[in-house]
């Protein structure tokens, strides 16, 4: 399927001769040179990116980095001095104002910063609007609006005028406004930067949750890398009007595009926005069944180690072998591992959290193997390295570093072995 | 030393000159517009006076204190009806009403010729460009000069009073509706758009309920600088309070020209009280944020 939402190539002049801007920002000028020589603002520089339907996009930047501008584009209350906007296969630059107008009242709602509520209407009155401006009969439409305000956890409060609600339920109403029109996608401009800590997180919440029932598709902004991370399915960090970088909250903490975004990421609690698969690498060995102890043995010895991965030919793990078992068996005259092997290992799938890996970590004599839904070794979590991707010292990934044996010299004598 | 001060350095231009022939001009080539118009204003004073005049005093009494009871309370309703008893008293009643239908009328014209004016200018930065100097212009210039200008164009009477009044108390109206609709929460403005709706939805369900303090606030001052106009009227033969004004004035009557400025200001409290009311109360219903 096509994407949901496209930017190609969004740039926004804000002056008096944005045609002369755009010509020196075609010759390779920067805002910086456009903004002295000429006296444009070049507030965004060439974005594009693309959302899949129902994905959480988050747009993040600090202020200044032309975010909302970005985000005004999609719907053109800010109208775009270059580049193209597709919702679906709609050109958003080819509507006129009727197609656009209809565009706005069935397909995108926004959710504002500062709420954006109309002081002089009701709860309920205002989170009809988009439904009255759609020319919905008033009584269905106020059932509809009643629904948003239940599905927002405002019941009861339709009567009242939004001063006499908290900052936090104001927004609330802002969200339920925006989603009463079953607009398939929501633009939210900051939405909770406005609020309390605690209740930002609360909504964080509720979006969170909502988001995982209807599933919309969302364009996010926000200047707070923690609220991208926690909410994004992938972010856009923006700077000076021009994209850093595209990826996942964990692509992006573990592989940042530049100075800039490893700084910005520097505060960010990696233990619960890295998963598995990045601290993970491949298992320096594994043996099958029909090894026979006494190589596993030997091998064992040699990496200082007192466990390895058993795997069948398909990849699944069968089990670990132990040079405590594996030494008995011998003495028993055992001829091959298979029979030999114990079940003491923890296996999480790749998208565990490294908070939750930590707990794990400690208690057993091989490395937490990642696996996949049949059971098949995709990679290993070794202390070590799961310690250092948590302090953001292991910042390569992937299997390729598995020969550099990055956690060896920390391995001590309790160390569990690197299977 | 002195004379160099007042010498006259520029060279002569003969503005009045210019003036006056702009106004010969007019009055040959737009008279079709002047006469329709004065019986049109004529006719509009007319009926309010009729209205006002023409039901027992105790009536309109009454009817007074109940629109000041509504507006402001009980309170101001007492002042409302202890006041216009003493303007029956001094026997100025009638000439009040008078008075007040030339203010009515001129407010009224004010406002609806200033409110979409205001709307326009709030609307195209071109139009404010162009209504902004007008209004400064139309504001400062003396009263009196288009009281001059309207007795040329409309003869003497109650219409050059309506038509002064209302050229010199529009620009409040105008500027306020700008203003308030320029005001209004940006984000609230672009929250009605990103929801699809019409420039006119945009306008009448979100600008100008929101800048409705702002248009009140200049309604009233509109209706103080017309009633400020009643006396000026007065000079090109509007009768009503104007005209017991200027005759005390011209016989050195100072009991007589006191009792009109009596009445004129307890018009003036009445007017703005009731107006500043309902702007307040208006705004006060719809919960401002």
């Amino acid at each position: 399927m096509a994407s949901h939402v496209r930017a190609e190539g969004l740039t926004k002049v804000f002056g008096d001769a944005p045609k002369k801007a755009l010509e020196a920002q075609g010759s390779g000028r920067d805002a910086a040179w456009i903004r002295e020589q000429l006296g444009q603002t070049l507030a965004v520089d060439d974005v594009s990116f693309e959302v899949e339907a129902g994905e959480l996009f988050v747009v993040m930047g600090l202020s200044g980095s032309g975010k909302s501008t970005v985000i005004r584009m999609l719907n053109r209350l800010v109208e775009p001095s270059a580049g193209e906007v597709w919702i679906g296969d709609e050109r958003v630059g080819a509507l006129d104002n009727r197609g656009l107008r209809e565009l706005r009242q069935r397909r995108m709602s926004m959710v504002f910063q500062h709420f954006a509520l109309f002081p002089h209407r009701t709860v309920v009155e205002n989170a009809a609007f988009g439904l009255k401006v759609q020319g919905v009969e008033p009584d269905e439409r106020r059932e509809r609006a009643e629904e948003a305000l239940e599905t927002v956890g405002l019941a009861g409060w339709s009567e009242h005028y939004p001063s006499e609600l908290s900052g936090g339920m104001q927004q609330r109403v802002g969200l339920a406004r925006g989603l009463a029109t079953q607009a398939d996608i929501l633009l939210m401009d900051e939405p909770f930067s406005a609020l309390d800590p605690l209740i930002r997180r609360e909504m964080q919440g509720l979006l969170a949750e909502l988001q995982s029932e209807l599933q919309r598709t969302i364009v996010f902004i926000t200047h707070d890398l923690n609220e991208a991370m926690l909410l994004g399915d992938r972010i856009c960090v923006l700077r000076q009007g021009r994209v850093v970088q595209i990826g996942t909250g964990a692509q992006i903490i573990a592989s940042p595009a530049s100075d800039y975004v490893a700084e910005f990421v520097a505060d960010v609690d990696r233990s619960r926005v890295l998963t598995a698969d990045i601290a993970m690498r491949e298992p320096r060995r594994v043996f099958a069944p029909t090894a026979s102890p006494q190589e596993v043995l030997d091998w064992l010895a040699g990496q200082e180690a007192n466990g390895v991965y058993v795997l069948a030919e398909d990849g699944r793990v069968l089990g670990v072998a132990r040079d405590d078992r594996l030494a008995r068996g011998l003495g028993e005259g055992a001829r091959e591992i298979g029979g030999l092997l114990t079940d003491d290992y923890a296996n999480v799938p790749p998208d565990t959290l490294l908070a939750d890996l930590s707990a794990l970590a400690a208690r057993n004599s091989v490395p937490i193997a990642v696996t996949d839904d049949t059971g098949k070794l995709l990679g290993v979590v070794p202390r070590a390295r799961l310690l250092a991707s948590l302090a953001g010292t292991e910042v390569s990934t992937g299997p390729q570093a598995a020969g550099r044996d990055p956690n060896g010299a920390g391995r001590g004598r309790q160390e569990p072995a690197d299977a | 030393m002195p004379e160099l001060l007042a010498q006259q350095i520029a060279p002569d231009l003969d503005v009045a000159g210019w003036a006056s022939d702009a106004v010969d001009w007019l009055l040959d080539n737009l008279a079709f517009i002047f006469g329709p118009l004065r019986t049109i204003v004529s006719a509009l004073v007319g009926w309010v006076e009729t209205l006002l005049v023409g039901p027992p005093v105790v009536v309109i009494l009454l009817a007074f204190t109940a629109i000041a009871y509504f507006a402001v309370g009980w309170a101001f309703a007492l002042f409302t009806l202890a006041a216009f008893l003493l303007v029956d008293a001094m026997g100025h009643f009638e000439a009040t009403m008078v008075s007040l239908a030339l203010v009515v009328v001129a407010a009224l014209l004010a406002v609806a010729i200033g409110i979409p004016l205001g709307i326009l200018a709030a609307r195209s930065s071109t139009a404010s460009a162009v209504i902004k100097p007008l209004m400064d212009f139309m504001q400062t210039m003396p009263a009196f000069v288009y009281l001059l200008l309207a007795v040329i164009f409309f003869r003497i009477g109650v219409v050059p009073g309506v038509i002064a009044s209302l050229v010199f108390s529009m620009p409040p109206a105008v500027r306020l509706t700008e203003l308030g609709i320029r005001h209004v929460d940006r984000e609230v403005v672009e929250a009605a758009e990103a929801f699809g709706a019409t420039p006119r939805t945009v306008l009448t369900g979100v600008q100008l309920p929101l800048a409705l303090p702002s248009i009140m606030a200049g309604v009233n001052q509109v209706i103080m600088l017309a009633l400020s106009m009643v006396v000026i009227a007065g000079l090109a033969g509007a009768g009503g309070l104007g005209g017991i004004i200027v005759e005390g004035v011209q016989r050195l009557r100072v009991g007589l020209g006191f009792e009109g400025g009596l009445a004129v200001v307890i018009l003036a409290i009445f007017l703005d009280r009731v107006t500043a009311g309902f702007g307040a109360g208006d705004a006060g219903a719809r919960g401002t944020a």
